[in-house]
């Protein structure tokens, strides 16, 4: 296949961008998105351009580093898909791709399609833990935990980290991250003793990094690679309720 | 093979305590000395890395109230490669009352090994194991849980007892996510500062000891000196040297390789871990290889055509014209065989034509008789999440038909060499997780990596770095203007330059293809004298042509990937040699190494006690100087070796 990639260069956080035009010959279906990315750096270092910097590691869906922005949808057409499980048989022959870093100012781009996404471990240092220091812990069948609490739990704790929510979201909100770390460790009996005062602290940070607020829109779970149900924010919201009930901080 | 290397003095204390093996963990706490929380503060140490062993390690020590520097590549610590890990985790809790002991995953875990690694650290392992479990559940990791709410357990290629707990297919995710923010809550309480795209770039030893380490910031360009009063490698395994692996595509062997530039032995390099339950290559264009954990082994029927180059395809094949060969050759463990014995399996049945599917390098993982058996429901449970990742790679849907499965590389037993304490051979180099040479031996048992990695960081490090402090920290101040960390930046920069003015005409990526090639052909799944010299040869002519002819384009002073993957594939080129040449000099196959002139007659792997029970430590001597063998001889006091048959 040949494809015409629009993509993203920007030098560097205060240079300005612009979107740039590549062919790419010799594409296979069976690539992956970012193995045909590797083709065009390939062939741009073989011209003595600078190559496309793009965010990746795992390339397998779970390290949540790779971000990018396929013809306007995060993480690209495919459901339930990163970025680097996105393979080519999903475009044909002579297509055209736009592909563009996450949008938001809470993250900043550090160059081409690479953003800055230390504000989410800065709400996670909020309060995205359950306070257990080495040592301190109790036989692990000491507490049982029901079924569809440790299934629930689950459910929430895959969250990659990836930020798609943010890049999605009309608001630039990551309530669906921090939302899915809040039911996450609330739906555990370990978590209820910090539960609501974690939920206010991670709130605060969430804004405090200029995220946007949630109008419940939904186009972050539409994006979202692990599919993080939108119920988290209400369980999420619920929590902060509580805390400013009992003015727990 | 004389020229290849010389043989230096044994190594003979490895400060594991006298006494009963059960005695001995407790006898070294005891003996450590241990540092006051009130001067504890004064105290700094460096972690490199933020997988499990590295996060855990972060954690604990700033919760100690140690001053901590975490160090990573990636743009957060939650990244780190262990959040790959599928499988679980093993412990001896023994919650399924079917036989299980401390001394069952210690001796499952030596023989795992072929009888390679070192028996008081493997015993310690087997004996800290249960305090991760309870650990990781506090932070609150959601493992799997039965209907009365009790931890599930899981039986794991190569064991019969049921020890391995597991968060569906995603336990390293979990066990990684609860480490990582028991780090970000030591970064918020101010005990641990986080550096995240900083690459360690070299080592800084003053007056024999560790004082720090120079990183380059991988936004800005900048080289940064960054002193302390211990350094902690927690960097990982050396997967990538094959260029294609299950590994993330950064993962690389230069805080390891530059550190054994600097005095620390590498220990065992050759036995790489091939595992056997991997997506094949679909082409040309393959960046990496996905993994599927070898859990799948355990309702999943592996077979290939009984006829060579049938081009059926599997439906069509009828049960009786099917080899289920490991069940036919290994009926005691049938598929669940350890990775090595299954790897090479799938190998030979390729080899001899009958492989499934493009080239031939293929062969069927089938789950129709157990989707019959226990309902697509049950399997969805189990593996949902691997039936989906392989549907999505392949275009094939697993539940319809046999998942194709060849083995890729995996995991590295081999890595630096350390002492009882996990201190390697320069005073104050610490090394943890995969990227020390552990306690695998020559092959890893499935869900004893994450184990290691904790164990390590959690519960082992910890206790024995408070007796290097107390008995060497504080004791000088230095700082960036010290001569050796000097000549370490001038370094770091000198081979930078080097690397942005060669101006070439051949791409990182094309050397790194190659050379993977090349390792992945004589040093891979089987060895021998012949293809062992010939890589020599070859890795050496190519290693010239890099240094003649790379290209890297753009300047330090930015963001440039291309010279970040430059400075690894050189340094997987100098480990590559030391690969070959420990594959070379080791004429015995054990575990994971298997030298195609050492088999018994019905071609198993066999080793040779008599002369290579040791392990082989690596002196750096120099560029292009061979390198001095050191050997530990290996004592078994508490298991018998006997030849391993899963027969």
């Amino acid at each position: 296949m040949k494809i015409t990639l629009r993509i993203w260069r920007q030098h560097d956080r205060e240079a300005a961008g612009r979107m740039v035009s590549y062919g790419v010959d010799g594409v296979s279906p069976d690539m992956s998105f970012l193995e045909m990315l590797d083709v065009l750096n390939e062939q741009l270092t073989a011209a003595g351009d600078d190559p496309v910097a793009f965010d990746n590691d795992c390339r397998e869906g779970i390290c949540g580093m790779c971000s990018l922005v396929i013809n306007g949808i995060a993480h690209g057409p495919e459901g339930l898909t990163a970025s680097c499980q996105l393979y080519m048989r999903h475009f044909s022959d002579g297509d055209t791709i736009d592909i563009e870093p996450w949008r938001s100012p809470s993250f900043p781009i550090l160059k081409d399609l690479i953003v800055d996404r230390s504000a989410f471990d800065r709400i996670i240092q909020a309060g995205g833990y359950i306070s257990s220091p080495t040592g301190a812990a109790p036989d692990a069948a000491a507490m049982l935990v029901p079924k569809k609490d440790a299934d629930r739990a689950f459910d929430a704790a895959i969250c990659i980290g990836c930020g798609a929510c943010v890049a999605a979201c009309p608001n630039g909100s990551a309530m669906l991250f921090t939302g899915a770390k809040a039911t996450h460790l609330g739906a555990l009996p370990q978590g209820q003793i910090e539960r609501n005062s974690r939920s206010l602290a991670m709130v605060n940070q969430h804004d405090a990094e200029g995220f946007g607020g949630c109008t419940e829109i939904g186009e972050c779970t539409a994006v979202c690679p692990v599919g993080i149900p939108l119920d988290m924010i209400s369980r999420l919201n619920g929590d902060v309720l509580s805390a400013l009930r009992h003015n727990t901080t | 093979m004389a020229e290849l290397f010389t043989v230096g003095e044994t190594i003979r204390d490895t400060k594991a305590p006298a006494g009963p093996i059960q005695d001995q963990w407790e006898a070294r706490r005891f003996g450590a000395k241990l540092i006051s929380p009130a001067n504890r503060r004064s105290l700094s140490v460096i972690i490199v890395g933020t997988g499990l062993a590295g996060a855990s390690a972060a954690a604990t020590l700033g919760e100690a109230g140690y001053r901590v520097k975490s160090f990573c590549y990636q743009d957060s610590p939650r990244r780190a490669h262990s959040i790959a890990a599928q499988g679980g985790i093993n412990a001896a809790k023994d919650y399924r009352n079917d036989g299980d002991s401390i001394r069952r995953l210690f001796y499952d875990t030596v023989k795992g090994g072929d009888y390679r690694s070192r028996e008081s650290n493997v015993y310690r392992l087997a004996e800290v194991s249960s305090s991760i479990i309870d650990q990781c559940v506090a932070q609150g990791v959601p493992f799997a849980r039965d209907y009365g709410g009790l931890l599930d357990t899981r039986s794991f290629g190569g064991v019969q007892v049921s020890r391995t707990f597991y968060a569906r297919g995603q336990t390293g995710q979990q066990l990684l996510l609860g480490a990582y923010q028991a780090l970000e809550r030591q970064a918020a309480a101010g005990t641990v500062e986080v550096h995240t795209r900083h690459e360690m770039l070299d080592l800084i030893v003053i007056d024999g000891k560790t004082r720090g380490i120079v990183v380059r910031d991988m936004v800005t360009g900048a080289l940064e000196t960054h002193l302390a009063d211990a350094v902690v490698l927690a960097s990982g395994g050396y997967s990538n040297v094959y260029h294609l692996s299950t590994n993330a595509v950064g993962c690389n062997t230069t805080a390891t390789w530059r550190a054994h530039r600097k005095g620390a032995l590498f220990a065992n390099p050759c036995f790489t871990q091939i595992h056997p339950t991997c997506i094949p290559v679909s082409g040309e264009h393959q960046s990496k290889l996905t993994l599927m954990s070898e859990s799948l082994r355990n309702d999943g029927r592996i077979w290939v055509p009984k006829e060579a180059a049938d081009g059926r395809r599997p439906g069509e094949i009828p049960d009786g014209e099917r080899d289920y060969y490991l069940e036919r050759q290994y009926p005691a463990f049938g598929n669940l065989v350890p990775r090595d014995v299954a790897s090479r399996a799938a190998k030979n049945q390729c080899d001899a034509g009958r492989g499934a599917g493009p080239g031939g390098r293929g062969v069927y993982l089938d789950f129709a008789d157990a989707i019959a058996r226990l309902g697509r429901a049950a399997i969805e449970e189990k593996y949902g999440n691997l039936f989906d990742m392989y549907h999505k790679i392949t275009d094939d849907d697993p539940y319809q038909v046999p998942m194709r499965i060849y083995p890729a590389v995996h995991y590295t037993m081999g890595g630096l060499w350390v002492d009882y304490d996990l201190e390697s051979s320069i005073p104050g180099l610490f090394v943890i997780g995969e990227a020390n040479f552990s306690d695998h031996g020559a092959n890893r048992l499935g869900a004893s990596a994450l184990m290691q990695g904790l164990a390590d960081g959690y519960f082992i490090l910890p206790n024995t770095i408070s007796d290097y402090f107390a008995k060497n920290a504080g004791t000088e101040t230095t700082d960036a203007s010290h001569p050796e960390a000097v000549k370490a930046v001038d370094a770091v920069r000198a081979r930078i330059t080097t690397f942005l003015t060669i101006n070439g005409d051949r791409s990182v990526d094309s050397f790194h293809q190659e050379l993977g090639s090349i390792v992945w052909e004589y040093c891979g799944m089987e060895r021998n004298a012949e293809g062992l010299q010939r890589a020599l040869g070859l890795i050496r002519a190519l290693r010239e042509e890099f240094w003649t002819n790379v290209k890297v384009t753009g300047t330090n002073e930015e963001l440039n990937q291309t010279l970040e993957r430059a400075g690894r594939v050189a340094d997987f080129f100098e480990l590559a040699e030391l690969m070959c040449i420990d594959a070379l000099h080791r004429l015995e196959s054990c575990g994971s190494h298997f030298r195609t002139e050492s088999q018994t007659d019905d071609g198993e792997a066999l080793r040779d006690d008599a002369a290579f029970a040791y392990v082989a430590a690596w002196e750096f001597t120099g560029d292009n100087a061979p390198p001095i063998l050191r050997k530990e001889s290996l004592e078994y006091h508490n298991v018998e070796l006997t030849q391993r048959s899963y027969k």
